[in-house]
C-alpha cells in the first residue's frame, strides 16, 4: 500500500503555513488528494475548481486502496500563493476528502506522466522522428508504413519538449494521462 | 440494536432517534412511502408548507432559533428543485439543516423518468454534502452521518436523496451510536501558541476592537457567555456583523452596534482606526470590508474560525486561530487571567473617548415630521413596544432588513433570523413559521418589505392551518426599496422596474386566509395599531404604509473605505465612482 504512505496532511493547518505576504506571483503546485472512492467525489472536486474559478492543468484519479475504498486524485494547478492556500483549504472541507498534500512544498517529489503520440510522415521526417524518439526513450507501440505511435513517460516538461519536436515531423494526435506524483523517501 | 424494516420506516425511526420533533415538508409520488409512515406515528410532527422553498426556510428558522438542526422533506423533481434556493441560503449562512428528497426508483434513474431530476448533481454546490442512497441497508448510517456532518464543524445544509424502491425495500436499521464514527472530525481546539500571541496582543493593544459574527451564534450559548465575559473583563469595544447580532447584548457596555455597509458610524470608524482587530466567527464579507486595500490599514488582525478556508480568504490574518469559538475563548480567558488580566487601561480610556466622539454624530438620526410614517420610526415604536416580550425577529431582504438591524436591540443569541449571505427575499415569512413552531408561546415577528413578503405569501395557509400566531410587520413603501435606493445613487434616479405595482389589499388578503389584517398610515395611531397586533391571538398581517423614498443610511458606497460613509444628510450626487458601480 505504498501509495498511501504520505506524510500527515496539511489541510487542517493550512492557515498557519502562509507566506508573510500575499504575492502576485503565479506558482504551479501539484496536490495529492486522498478521497473516499464514492459516487460523485470527482464531480465535487471538479465542481470546486470550476465554481470558484481555479485552474486545473492536469488531473488524474484512480483507486489506490481497494479495501479502504480510497482514491488518490493528483491535481496540477496554478495560482498565487493565496489562491493555492485557498484551494487546499477548500479541498480540505469537502466531506469525503481525507487529506490534502501539497507535494510542491512538502519536500521533494517525483512526477511522471505517460503520453501516446501518433506521428505520420515519409522519408527523412520519418527517420528523424524515430531518431528523436530514441533520444527521448520513447517506445514504438504501433507502426504502419506511413505512421508511428510512440509511448513516452516522463515529467510534463519532457513530454512538452517531445511534442514540440514532433510537431514539424507530422504530429497527428496526442493522448496524455495527466500527472501522477509521489513524495520522495519515507 | 439492529432491526429489519422498510426504508421508509428507517427514515422515520432515524429521525426519532436523532431527537427530531418537527419536519417541514410537501408530499409527492416519490416520497409516498415515507408519508405513509409519518401518517402512522405521532412522535414527529409534520408541518405541511405551501411551497418547498418555504419548507427549507422554515427549517432554517427552526434551527437558528433553537440551535438544533432543522429537517425538511420534499418529493423528487420539482420538489427538489424548489428546495435549491433554501439550501443555498443555508449554505451561505451556515445553518444546519437536513433535507430528504424522494427520487425515482434506482432502476429508472437516468431514463428521464417522470419527475426525475439529478438532485445530488443539482444540489452538490449548494449543500455541505449530499448522498444518493442506493441500498436500504445504507440508509440509517447515511442519515446519522448526515446529522453529524450538518451540525459539526462549520454547520450547513445536507441532502439525502432516497429512491422510491429503497423506501419500499427491507433493510437493517442501526441506531445512531452503532454506526461507524465518521472520519469527518473538524478541529475544535485552537493552537495554544497562537492563543498566547492573541493574549499578548490584547494586553498591549491601545485601540482594540472585537469584530464578531455568526460563528459565535453557531458555537452556541456557552460561547456567547464566554464572549460577554471576555469583552466586559477587558473593557474593549465590540461590533458585530448582521449574522452575529445578539451574541453580545445590545445593552452591554462595550456594544457599538452593527458594522458594515449599513452599519453604525462609530463601529466602522473604530474598525478603520483600531490597532488590534479580533475577528471571532466572522468571515470578512464584502459588506464588511468595503474596498480591501483600505480596510483597517493599521491593525494587527486576529481571526478565530472553525473553517480553515475562511482564514486568509479575503483578509490576511496576522494571528490565525482555527477552532470553535467556545473552545478558543475558554483558552483565551484562561491564559489572559493566568497572566494577570492585563490591559492597556490608559490607552483604552483614550480610545473610548474617541469612540464617544464618533457616537455624537448620531448616525441613525432621522426626523419623524408630518403625517407620513418613517420606516425608522415604525421600527423604533415596534422596539419600544416589544422589547420586554419574549421576542423573536425574522426579516425579509431589503431596506427594512437593515433598519431592523439598526433599530431593534438583541440581548440574547438565537433571537434574530435573517438571510445575510444570499439575501433571499421570501425568507422571513416561512422562517417565522419555523421559529414559532419551536417557540409556540413566544412573540414572533417578521419585519418585511411588501415586495419580499409577496414572494412566499402562500404560507398564510400554513400559519392558519397550524395555529401559528406569527406577526407579519410589513413596511410598505410600495417600492423595491433597496433597489430603488441604488438606482437613485447609481443610475441617475432612473427607477427601472423598482416599484410594487398592483399590490393586494393586505387587510383583505389577511381576511381571505382567515387571519387578521391591520393597516396603519398615521404616526399618531401607530402605537395603538401595534398593540392591537400584539394582543391578537393569531396570525396578523400588519400593513404599515411608510415614506416611499426614504434611504437607508449610513451607507458605505461600493468601492469606498470604512471612513468614507454616506450619512443621512450628505449630498449623494457622485458618491459611487465607476469602479464602485460594477460591485454589487
Ligand atoms: C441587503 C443586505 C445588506 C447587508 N448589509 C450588511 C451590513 O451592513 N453589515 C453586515 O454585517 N452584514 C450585512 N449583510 C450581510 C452580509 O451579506 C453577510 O451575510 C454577513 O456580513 C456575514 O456575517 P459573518 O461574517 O458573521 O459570517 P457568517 O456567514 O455568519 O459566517 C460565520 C463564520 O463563522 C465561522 N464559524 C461557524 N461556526 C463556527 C464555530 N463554531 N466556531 C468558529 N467559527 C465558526 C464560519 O466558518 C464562517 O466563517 C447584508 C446583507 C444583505 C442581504
Ligand atoms: C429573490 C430575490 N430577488 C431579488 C433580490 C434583489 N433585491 C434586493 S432588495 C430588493 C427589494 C426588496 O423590496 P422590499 O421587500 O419591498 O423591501 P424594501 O427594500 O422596500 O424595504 C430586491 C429586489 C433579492 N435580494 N432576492
Amino acid at each position: 500500500m505504498s501509495a498511501l504512505k504520505i506524510k500527515k496532511g496539511s489541510n487542517k493547518h493550512s492557515a498557519y503555513n502562509l507566506r508573510p505576504n500575499f504575492s502576485d506571483v503565479t506558482e504551479r503546485h501539484t496536490l495529492a488528494v486522498l478521497v473516499d472512492n464514492e459516487a460523485g467525489v470527482l464531480a465535487r472536486v471538479i465542481g470546486l475548481f470550476s465554481g470558484r474559478g481555479y485552474n486545473i492543468e492536469s488531473l488524474t484519479v484512480a483507486e489506490v486502496d481497494h479495501l479502504g475504498k480510497l482514491s488518490r486524485i493528483t491535481i496540477v494547478t496554478t495560482g498565487t500563493p493565496q489562491v493555492i492556500e485557498q484551494i487546499k483549504a477548500q479541498l480540505g472541507r469537502i466531506v469525503p476528502v481525507h487529506d490534502v498534500h501539497d507535494l510542491t512544498v512538502e519536500g521533494a517529489s517525483v512526477e511522471r506522466e505517460l503520453a501516446l503520440f501518433k506521428v505520420a510522415g515519409e522519408g527523412d521526417k520519418r527517420v528523424e522522428a524515430l531518431r528523436l524518439a530514441d533520444i527521448f526513450r520513447a517506445n514504438v507501440v504501433d507502426s504502419t508504413l506511413e505512421s508511428f505511435v510512440f509511448e513516452i513517460t516522463g515529467t510534463p516538461e519532457k513530454i512538452d519538449a517531445f511534442a514540440d519536436l514532433m510537431r514539424p515531423l507530422g504530429l497527428e494526435e496526442v493522448a496524455r494521462t495527466g500527472v501522477a506524483a509521489l513524495s520522495r523517501g519515507v | 440494536m439492529t432491526r429489519q424494516m422498510t426504508g421508509a420506516k428507517i427514515v422515520v425511526q432515524a429521525l426519532k432517534d436523532q431527537g427530531v420533533e418537527v419536519v417541514f415538508g410537501y408530499p409527492g409520488g416519490a416520497v409516498l412511502p415515507i408519508y405513509d409512515e409519518i401518517f402512522q406515528q405521532n412522535a414527529i410532527r409534520h408541518i405541511l408548507v405551501r411551497h418547498e422553498q418555504a419548507a427549507i426556510h422554515a427549517a432554517e428558522g427552526y434551527a437558528r432559533s433553537t440551535g438544533k438542526p432543522g429537517v425538511a422533506l420534499v418529493t423528487s423533481g420539482p420538489g427538489a428543485t424548489n428546495a435549491v434556493t433554501g439550501l443555498t441560503d443555508a449554505l451561505l449562512d451556515s445553518i444546519p439543516i437536513i433535507v430528504f428528497s424522494g427520487q425515482v426508483p434506482t432502476f429508472m434513474i437516468g431514463n428521464d423518468a417522470f419527475q426525475e431530476a439529478d438532485t445530488v448533481g443539482i444540489t452538490r454546490p449548494c449543500t455541505k454534502h449530499n448522498w444518493l442512497v442506493r441500498e436500504t441497508d445504507a440508509l440509517s448510517s447515511t442519515i446519522h452521518e448526515a446529522f453529524h456532518v450538518a451540525t459539526s464543524g462549520r454547520p450547513g445544509p445536507v441532502l439525502i436523496d432516497v429512491p422510491k424502491d429503497v423506501q419500499f425495500a427491507n433493510g437493517t436499521y442501526e441506531a445512531p451510536t452503532k454506526t461507524r464514527t465518521s472520519h469527518y472530525q473538524p478541529q475544535v481546539k485552537g493552537d495554544m501558541d497562537e492563543i498566547t500571541k492573541l493574549v499578548d496582543a490584547l494586553e498591549r493593544a491601545k485601540r482594540p476592537i472585537f469584530y464578531t459574527g455568526g460563528g459565535v451564534i453557531n458555537s452556541g450559548s456557552a460561547a456567547c457567555q464566554l464572549l460577554r465575559e471576555l469583552v466586559d473583563a477587558t473593557g474593549a469595544p465590540i461590533t458585530s456583523t448582521l449574522m452575529g447580532l445578539g451574541a453580545y447584548p445590545a445593552n452591554g457596555k462595550g456594544w457599538l452596534g452593527m458594522l458594515g455597509m449599513h452599519g453604525l458610524y462609530e463601529a466602522n470608524m473604530a474598525m478603520h482606526d483600531c490597532d488590534l482587530m479580533i475577528n471571532i466567527g466572522a468571515r470578512f464579507d464584502d459588506r464588511i470590508t468595503g474596498t480591501i486595500d483600505h480596510f483597517s490599514p493599521n491593525s494587527t488582525k486576529v481571526h478565530i474560525d472553525i473553517d480553515p478556508s475562511s482564514i486568509n480568504k479575503v483578509i490576511r490574518a496576522d494571528i490565525p486561530i482555527v477552532g470553535d469559538v467556545g473552545h478558543v475563548l475558554e483558552d483565551v480567558l484562561k491564559v489572559w487571567k493566568a497572566r494577570g488580566r492585563k490591559t492597556n487601561t490608559e490607552a483604552m480610556a483614550k480610545w473610548w473617548k474617541k469612540i464617544e466622539e464618533w457616537k455624537t454624530r448620531d448616525c441613525l438620526s432621522y426626523k419623524q415630521t408630518g403625517k407620513i410614517i418613517k420606516p425608522q420610526y415604525a421600527l423604533e415604536r415596534l422596539e419600544a413596544l416589544t422589547k420586554d416580550h419574549d421576542r423573536y425577529i425574522t426579516t425579509e431582504v431589503g431596506q427594512h432588513q437593515m433598519w431592523a438591524a439598526q433599530f431593534l436591540g438583541f440581548n440574547d443569541p438565537h433571537r434574530w433570523m435573517t438571510s445575510g449571505g444570499l439575501g433571499t427575499m421570501g425568507y422571513g415569512f416561512p422562517a417565522s413559521i419555523g421559529v414559532q413552531l419551536a417557540h409556540p408561546e413566544s412573540l414572533v415577528i417578521n419585519v418585511a418589505g411588501e415586495a419580499s413578503w409577496l414572494m412566499n405569501m402562500q404560507e398564510m395557509g400554513t400559519a392558519i392551518q397550524f395555529d401559528l400566531p406569527v406577526k407579519q410587520f410589513i413596511l410598505n413603501n410600495e417600492r423595491l426599496g433597496m433597489v430603488r435606493q441604488w438606482q437613485e445613487l447609481l443610475h441617475g434616479e432612473r427607477y427601472s422596474h423598482s416599484w410594487s405595482e398592483s399590490l393586494p389589499d393586505f387587510v383583505k388578503l389577511a381576511e381571505a386566509f382567515g387571519a387578521k389584517g391591520i393597516r396603519c398610515d398615521d404616526p399618531e395611531k401607530l402605537d395603538d395599531a401595534i398593540i392591537e397586533m400584539l394582543e391578537y391571538d393569531g396570525p396578523v398581517i400588519f400593513d404599515c404604509l411608510v415614506e416611499k423614498h426614504e434611504n437607508c443610511f449610513p451607507m458605505i458606497p461600493s468601492g469606498a473605505a470604512h471612513n468614507e460613509m454616506l450619512m443621512g444628510n450628505d449630498s449623494t450626487g457622485d458618491a459611487i465612482g465607476a469602479k464602485g458601480a460594477v460591485l454589487v
